[in-house]
């Protein structure tokens, strides 16, 4: 396997991880009590902290001079290879939870699949993750089943949400040619076959939250050649400013 | 490096090692915390391998130039790498690691099936580091670190950090 198809194919795990962490780290001192605000921190800083292992891996890789923010701050729209969801911007807390909420069940089930692949680091990287990410998703689930089976407006805001996002989680499971590459050479995950699992969680949660899954049988995708929507270039220059208005700039 | 299999460490170099805590809770060492994983004299070089408790831990880039100050101190010329696995977990907290945390205001973390009967508010079982009662309920699942959960107290009314467990 050429190593460029692997640093490829980790853009795609990790550009998640930082672009679902930099929306939740937006939040900072903007969540609806302190409790939540300081859970959704924690949490972009488990994503961010996994994302710097893969751009340390990826720096390491590509054998040059470029460093994890090099990786970060100065590539360009179209090379982050994140799904669409998790660029999509924070709305009321029912949207954000549920963003995240669909990126934590397929976030776990890729990890505990990508531990066994025959590339240590990689494997090492989703083994701390798992421990992280599984508390996420325990965070996710108990807000939707309390926003949910809440009150009225809650459970509307809540589905209003559901029904926006859900045509943007059946890119999680397209495998690109990278990905593709990656597989057959055991070190990348299979994520097909990850989607009737994904979908059985949901729903389990769904069903306590007396919410439901919407008919739609039409969905977006992009993220991953990286296309991505209007958002995203948004998003970006919140997060490149500093390192291009002042190169190499450091805290 | 990613794996460093055995915690595999100089006696020599303990007491150095001791000498330097963790900046967001300074009771603790890092010999107590177990984030060092190997550390051995290489051509005059200390080579030390820390692993981070959580992926996204801000004090381990303080932990490494620490590590790097206290053995130039001793002349010494030290190089600081990270490893992730095997992935650290709460039972390499020392016994005594453990005591100082509940002295500093901590509970320490409980065993595995415990924690998560205390994280889902189940039962009683997390004793106030202030008091001692058992009458906490969980305040958030995520505290003032990505290490802690937030308790209070509902005997004294005191707010407390719970270390989490880590598995």
């Amino acid at each position: 396997m050429e190593n460029e198809n692997k640093i490829q194919y980790i853009y795609g795990i990790a550009d998640n991880a930082l672009i679902l962490g930099q929306r939740l780290s937006e939040l900072c001192g903007h969540g609806p009590n302190l409790e939540t605000d300081i859970a959704m921190t924690n949490m972009a800083l488990d994503l961010l902290g996994q994302t710097r292992s893969y751009y340390q891996y990826v720096a390491q890789l590509s054998g040059d001079e470029k460093t994890e923010d090099d990786i970060a701050f100065l590539r360009t729209e179209r090379q982050y290879k994140n799904v669409l969801l998790v660029e999509q911007p924070n709305r009321h807390f029912g949207y954000v939870i549920t963003r995240q909420f669909f990126y934590d069940v397929f976030h776990l089930l890729l990890l505990q699949e990508l531990q066994n692949s025959s590339d240590e680091t990689l494997s090492a990287i989703a083994k701390k993750g798992i421990k992280e990410v599984s508390y996420h998703q325990r965070f996710s689930s108990d807000w939707i089943k309390r926003l949910g089976d809440g009150t009225e407006e809650s459970h509307q805001k809540v589905q209003e949400a559901i029904n926006d996002l859900w045509r943007f989680t059946d890119e999680l499971f397209h495998m690109t040619d990278d990905d593709d590459i990656a597989m057959q050479n055991n070190i990348g995950v299979n994520t097909i076959v990850l989607k009737e699992k994904y979908i059985q969680t949901i729903e389990g949660v769904f069903e306590e939250a007396t919410l439901a899954i919407p008919e739609t049988k039409w969905f977006q995708k992009g993220g991953k050649q990286g296309v991505h929507s209007e958002h995203m270039g948004y998003l970006l220059s919140d997060l490149q400013y500093m390192q291009r208005v002042y190169p190499n700039m450091k805290w | 490096m990613t794996v460093q299999l055995e915690q595999h460490i100089d006696p020599k170099l303990i007491p150095i090692l001791e000498g330097i805590h963790d900046p967001e809770i300074p009771v603790l060492s890092i010999m107590d915390m177990g984030v060092v994983r190997y550390a051995q004299m290489k051509e005059n070089i200390a080579q030390i391998k820390i692993t981070p408790t959580y992926s996204g831990c801000p004090a381990m880039d303080v932990i490494g130039d620490d590590i790097i100050d206290a053995f130039t101190k001793m002349n010494i010329k030290a190089e600081v790498s990270l490893v992730l696995a095997p992935a650290w977990t709460t039972d390499w907290i020392t016994s005594r690691g453990r005591k100082a945390l509940e002295a500093y205001g901590i509970a320490a973390p409980l065993s595995e099936e415990a924690d998560k009967e205390a994280l889902l508010g189940n039962k009683k079982i997390v004793k106030c580091t202030q008091c001692g009662s058992i009458q906490t309920k969980l305040v958030s699942q995520f505290g003032s670190t990505a290490c802690k959960a937030l308790f209070q107290c509902e005997n004294c009314l005191e707010p407390f950090d719970y270390f989490k467990c880590l598995k």
